[in-house]
Order: structure tokens, then sequence, then C-alpha cells
């Protein structure tokens, strides 16, 4: 195993927790996380400590870490005053554990004396031969052990994602996203005040750790930005990187410099360091996890030609205005393709790309066409528009006074299996293929409220169903730029079959 | 990235420092008479431009110490003496620099800046009238991997300008490729080398001729 795979496996990975500040009031830090330990179903042991020794939850407490048997806890989460961590720590040590979370407040955070006590507490760490992740942290989360070690929620379904955020709240977000739409996380971690192990440090685990297959971070300054460079570099040489970074306005930075006490970057140099390192960068936050999500389920596109097929006009040409803005290659639509759709609908299709069938599908044309415009080697990539339009008109059907007589019922059932099958066979066709398929309709949001049956097929196969056109080609471009750093990293050429 | 005060160089020395690390460098003559700016105006071959040349003088344009398309002995004689009068308290050394005209309609910037967090970084950004209006400035991080200068070059938002435009040829992006690397290299190799300038980065045909330029240095080297 690699050392930093070795040296962070406590934090992600641990067999065992000591949680200090474990007290008997749920409003409070320790019980919370204790309980979202045990809500989640934390794979490992877990000893919450209480001096007085109360029940929390109806479980009963350790009084002392002294008392926890040597070597069954292997990570401390700490909840306690930032004045007595010191000796708990200490004692931690003692009884085998090799890294720390620490979570309480008091910290750089909090002026001189908080600085003081944050510098004592590395100096200790380190000779204890602790590692420290915080203080002034939200936690960690960590699917594989199905480990939700935080001060508050959300615990993602598992998945590819692994979270690095120097804001606790935007590494909750980019999870809340997960919750949303299915595409999961492996681990999360909120830096805290990076007192010891900093961003750059998980991103290194990150990209060696095999159950992560993209890494996605917030920043607001990096202490070291020489070694951010290299470390972002080396994950971006193996995996994609997703970055989104605050403070990049002027007042934004001074914002930046008081909450993580790190000195902003000048954004031009920030945008630099992006291009040099392959790094997905997004400007929002639903963008940042769009993105992430588009390179956990999709495969890389060869090259920038893309395809734009739809069952109704206006979404198919604001997409294409979007494929222009955005450098992909909005290509011709081959005489072949156009000769084999001809013989599938009607003549009122748009016969070009857009790929617009203009409602001439029949029952199996939506799968037959992504089939063949996937299949055919001048497309590397495709947007698929208009999924879900079946399943809403079921939605009106179940929902009035006519359901479920008059032959209702049949066609609802018929419009929910299209719909779902249509998911599955971009799905099918993008990984039979090796090219992305991004599917996109506003139903993602708009029908989210009974559940369109389309984009729930997407949420079922793995991936993330865009809510607009723009959403699914912003994320696309960022796939083929990261496609391309790749290829000439590795000096293969594009357009090649790899 | 120390905080002491630094050394601004001449144009003059700062180009030499430049050649020194290969950055080719226009011929030109630092003179101290307006008879030494006629004959070094003779051999270089008229038209030629004149500037104030001297540590610490900055803002020459501004200063009006920069004297352009000079086209006969008398000129010549008539603005270095001019311009050797205009030389301010400290700029007793300065001397004329006597230079060729370089020709071309597209102007570029670049540079070597040092970041507090990733440390010496290359600038590239559109010079020329509009250049502040405009804002069009990137970054590189140096020491350029393979790529990174052809992608500088594509990270300005005008990019197409040094295409083939309005009957210019295409920039010889090799060429400009080599000033970017270069200037990372310096941005490595020298710690005593605080910024450097080059504005403007005249593109004469397909060529990038450095115009002006100004190097500073710390003043107390770690």
């Amino acid at each position: 195993m690699s050392a930093i795979l070795e040296r962070l496996r406590p934090l992600f990975h641990p067999r065992g927790i000591i949680l200090t500040g474990v007290s008997a009031h749920p409003g409070k830090f320790g019980a919370v996380t204790y309980h979202n330990l045990l809500r989640f179903g934390f794979k490992g042991e877990l000893y919450p400590i209480n001096r007085e020794g109360v029940e929390v939850l109806g479980r009963p407490t350790w009084r002392r870490i002294a008392d926890v048997p040597a070597g069954s806890a292997d990570l401390a989460f700490l909840c306690t005053p930032a004045a007595v961590n010191e000796e708990l720590l200490r004692e931690c040590a003692r009884a085998g554990v090799r890294a720390a979370f620490v979570a309480s407040g008091g910290y750089g955070e909090a002026g001189e004396e908080g600085r003081r006590l944050e510098q004592r507490l590395v100096g200790l760490a380190k000779e204890l031969g602790i590692i420290i992740a915080g203080p002034n942290g939200q936690g960690i989360v960590s699917t594989p052990v199905s480990m939700c070690a935080q001060i508050a929620p959300p615990y993602p379904p598992p998945g590819p994602i692994s979270m690095v955020s120097q804001s606790g709240n935007i590494g909750a977000s980019f999870m809340n996203y997960g919750v949303l739409t299915g595409v999961g996380f492996s681990k999360g971690i909120s830096c805290g005040n990076s007192a010891q192990l900093e961003l750059a440090d998980y991103l290194a685990y990150f990209a060696e750790d095999p159950e992560t297959r993209v890494s996605l971070a917030y920043l607001e300054g990096v202490e070291n930005g020489r070694r951010f460079l290299e470390v972002a570099r080396a994950h971006s040489a193996r995996k994609p990187l997703v970055v989104l970074i605050g403070g990049v306005t002027e007042r934004g930075r001074s914002a930046a410099s008081s909450h993580t006490g790190a000195l902003a970057s000048n954004e031009r140099i920030l945008a630099g360091v992006c291009r040099q390192a392959g790094i997905a960068r997004a400007e929002t936050v639903e963008e940042a996890y769009e993105l992430a999500a588009t390179f956990a389920g999709q495969p890389l596109p060869r090259g920038p030609r893309t395809l734009v097929f739809t069952v109704a006009g206006g979404w198919g040409v604001l997409t294409a205005d979007a494929c222009i803005k955005a450098g992909l290659d909005l290509i011709p639509l081959p005489d072949d393709l156009r000769e084999q759709i001809d013989r599938m609908v009607p003549a009122r299709w748009s016969r070009g790309n857009p790929v617009d069938l203009a409602g001439g599908e029949t029952r199996d044309t939506i799968p037959e066409v992504l089939e063949r415009i996937a299949a055919h080697p001048q497309v590397d990539a495709i947007v698929y528009l208009g999924i879900g339009i079946q399943a809403a008109q079921a939605n009106a059907f179940k929902s009035g006074a006519f359901y479920p007589e008059h032959g209702l019922k049949r066609m609802v059932e018929f419009h929910e299996r299209q719909d779902r099958r249509y998911a599955f066979a971009a799905a099918e066709a993008s990984e039979r293929h090796g090219k992305p398929i991004l599917v996109a309709s506003d139903l993602v949001y708009t029908d989210r409220a009974y559940g369109n049956a389309g984009p729930l097929g997407v949420q079922e196969s793995g991936r993330v169903a865009y809510p607009s056109g723009h959403r699914a080609v912003r994320a696309l471009a960022q796939l083929v730029r990261y496609a391309r750093y790749r290829q000439r990293l590795e000096g293969r050429a594009p357009h090649s079959a790899s | 990235m120390t905080l002491a005060v630094g050394v601004t160089l001449s144009e003059f020395e700062s180009k030499r420092l430049l050649a020194e690390s290969g950055i080719p460098i226009p011929a030109e003559r630092l003179v101290f008479s307006p008879k030494e700016a006629v004959l070094a105006a003779e051999e270089l071959c008229y038209p030629v431009a004149l500037k104030l040349c001297g540590r610490g003088i900055a803002h020459k344009t501004e200063r009006k110490l920069v004297r352009l398309d000079l086209t006969d002995e008398d000129d010549v004689n008539t603005q270095a003496e001019d311009l050797l009068a205009q030389r301010g308290p400290g700029e007793e050394h300065a001397g004329v620099l006597v230079s060729n005209m370089i020709q071309g309609r597209r102007e570029l910037i670049v540079g070597l800046e040092r970041d507090l967090q990733f440390g010496p970084c290359v600038m590239l950004g559109l010079g020329g009238v509009f250049a502040e209006a405009l804002g069009d400035v990137a970054f590189a991080v140096a020491p350029l991997a393979p790529h990174d200068a052809d992608d500088l070059i594509d990270a300005l938002a005008y990019a197409q300008i040094l295409g083939r435009f309005r009957g210019e040829p295409e920039v010889d992006r090799a060429a400009l490729g080599a000033i970017l690397e270069t200037l990372g290299r310096i941005g490595q190799d020298r710690p005593d080398v605080r910024s450097i300038d080059i504005n403007p980065l005249i593109v004469s045909g397909s060529h990038p001729v450095v115009a002006d330029a100004l190097v500073e240095l710390d003043a107390n080297p770690a």
C-alpha cells in the first residue's frame, strides 16, 4: 500500500472510533455525531466517552479513554472543548489511536489564543505520531464503511465521487446533490482549519484510493501553491479532479480570508493553475457536483464531435447553440446515419444535427436511433433530450378522473415502461460504445414531486440526469477538455480508437 | 518573494539579461551624446527610435521619453539632445538607447511575476491601446510543462488576434512559446529576478520582437 493510503487510512477506514464530548443532550455535537454514526450503520466499533458514564441514545458510554481496549480504536473524533483536547489526545495515543478528526472550535478561527492552541495541538500530534484533520471541521464520510462521522447531515448514497471541502456547508451541499440525484460518494471530508492535514493531502489520498473514481474539491485558498499544483497534476494524470473556487472576487476574497484564514489567490493565476493541472473548474456548487457526477458515470469521449438527439425542436435548437458556444464540434449529420433514420421515421424529421424526430418515433425508434448514433465512428458524444415526456402524460392520466378506465391504465404502463427503457438504452449504448451519452430534461425537476420514470431510470442506471440541455453541454465540454488533457499526456492522438 | 526594495534595471540592462537567457533582442546601441546617437543610427540604418535609458526609469511613454520614427541625422541629433536634457534627479547616468523601428500592428505584453502561493508565474496579455480596457491576460505557473505555453496562448480571450488577422500572418507560436518558456526558466533559476515586464512585445510580420523590457531585481537577494 502506498504511503499516503496507509497514512490516511484511519480517517477513512477506521476499525474503531473514540468519540469525545458525547453528552446526553442531542443538541450537542458529540451526541449528534454519535447518533449519525449509529443511524447510518458504521461498520466498526464505537467508543463514546462521557465522564459521568451516563447512557446516551439508550446505550452505555465509557467514562475514560484509558478503559477502551488498547488497539481497538484507530480514529478519535473530538467534540470536546479546545482546552481539554491535548490531554485527551495523549490518552487516545496510549489507546492506539493513529488519527484524530477535531470538530471542536476555539482554535485558529478564534483569535490569538486559539492560534496558539492550534499550534500546540499540531506539535503534540507530531510528537504522538497522530495525524490531525481539522480542527473546526464538520466531519468525515466514508461510505465503504458506512461512516457518517459528522456534526451535521447529510449522508450520501455510496458511489465513486470523493470530496474535500474547505467549507463544511459546501461539502454538505455537494453530498446533498448526491442524495438528490443518486450519483453518490465514496468519501468526504471537511478540512476545517487545515492545521496539519490540508486539502492537497486529501487529494493525494483520493488520487491513489482505488474506491475513488473522481474527486471534487471546494477551496478558498491554498497554503502551499506549488504543492497543490503538483498534487493536482498527479491526480489529473490518473483520474479527473473537479474544483470549485470561492473568493475569486475582491470582496469574496476578504470573506474567504476571514473564513479559511488562507490568503485567496489571484483569480487569473488560479485559472492558469487549473488549466496546467487539467482541473475541471466549475463556477457554481451545482455545476461542480454535476461535473463530478458526469465524470463518475460517463466514459471519456475520444474527441469533441457531438450529436444532439431530441424528440422535440426547441430543446434541440438551444442545445445546438450551447454546443457551439462551449466549443464542441456539432458535426454535420453523417450521410449513412441520415439514410438509416430516414427509414425509421416520417419525413418531417430534421435530417440534420440536431437529430430531431419531431414526434415521428414509434415504439422502438428511440433505442434504435440511440444505438446507431452511438455506434457511428464520426460521433464522439451524444446529448439526448426529451426523456420523460411520455411518463409525464402517464402522470396526467393517472391523476385524472378517467383513470384507470378507457384504456388509460394500459397506456400509463406503456408510457412509463418506455421512458424507463429509454434511460437504460442510453446508458447501455454509452457503455457498449465507450462514448458519453448525457440525458437532459427539465422533468428532472418539474416532475420530481411524483417521480417521472424517465429521469428515475437515468438515476437507476447510475448516471446524473441534467435538468437542461445547457447543463449537459457544460458538463460534456469539460469531459472533452479533460479527455484531451489525458490524451496529450499519454501521447495519444484524439479521435483514435483506444 | 521578499518584500525588500527592488532595483529596476535600465531597459538596456534588462534586455541584456533576457538575451543572456536566450530571448532574442533586436540590435540597439546605448549612447551618451547626440553625436554618438547619430553614429549609432547610421550604423543601424534609419528610421530609428530613441529612448532615455537608465536605472529606475519607467513610464517612458507617459514622460515622453520615447521618440519614434526618426529618419535623418538632424532629427536624431535634436531629439537625443532633448532626451538627455530631460534627465531628472538621480538619472544623471542615463543614456540614449538607439534602435531600429519595429514594424507591427499587434502588441503583446509578456512577463514574469512572483505569486505568494504559486511562486514564479509567466504572464501573457494583449497589449496596445485597448490593453487595459480588454484586460485580456493569462498566467501559467513556472516552469512551463510541454503544452503549457501553447495553452497559455490559447487561454487569451482574443487569441484569434494571433492567428491570421487583417492581412497579418499568424504569429510564430514556436517563437512566442519559447519566450514564455524562457521567462518561466528565469523565474525558476534566478530567484534574484523579482519581475520581468516585456511591454510591448511587438508582432512584426510573424515574429514576436522585444521592443521594451524592464527587469526588477531584489536589492538583497537571499
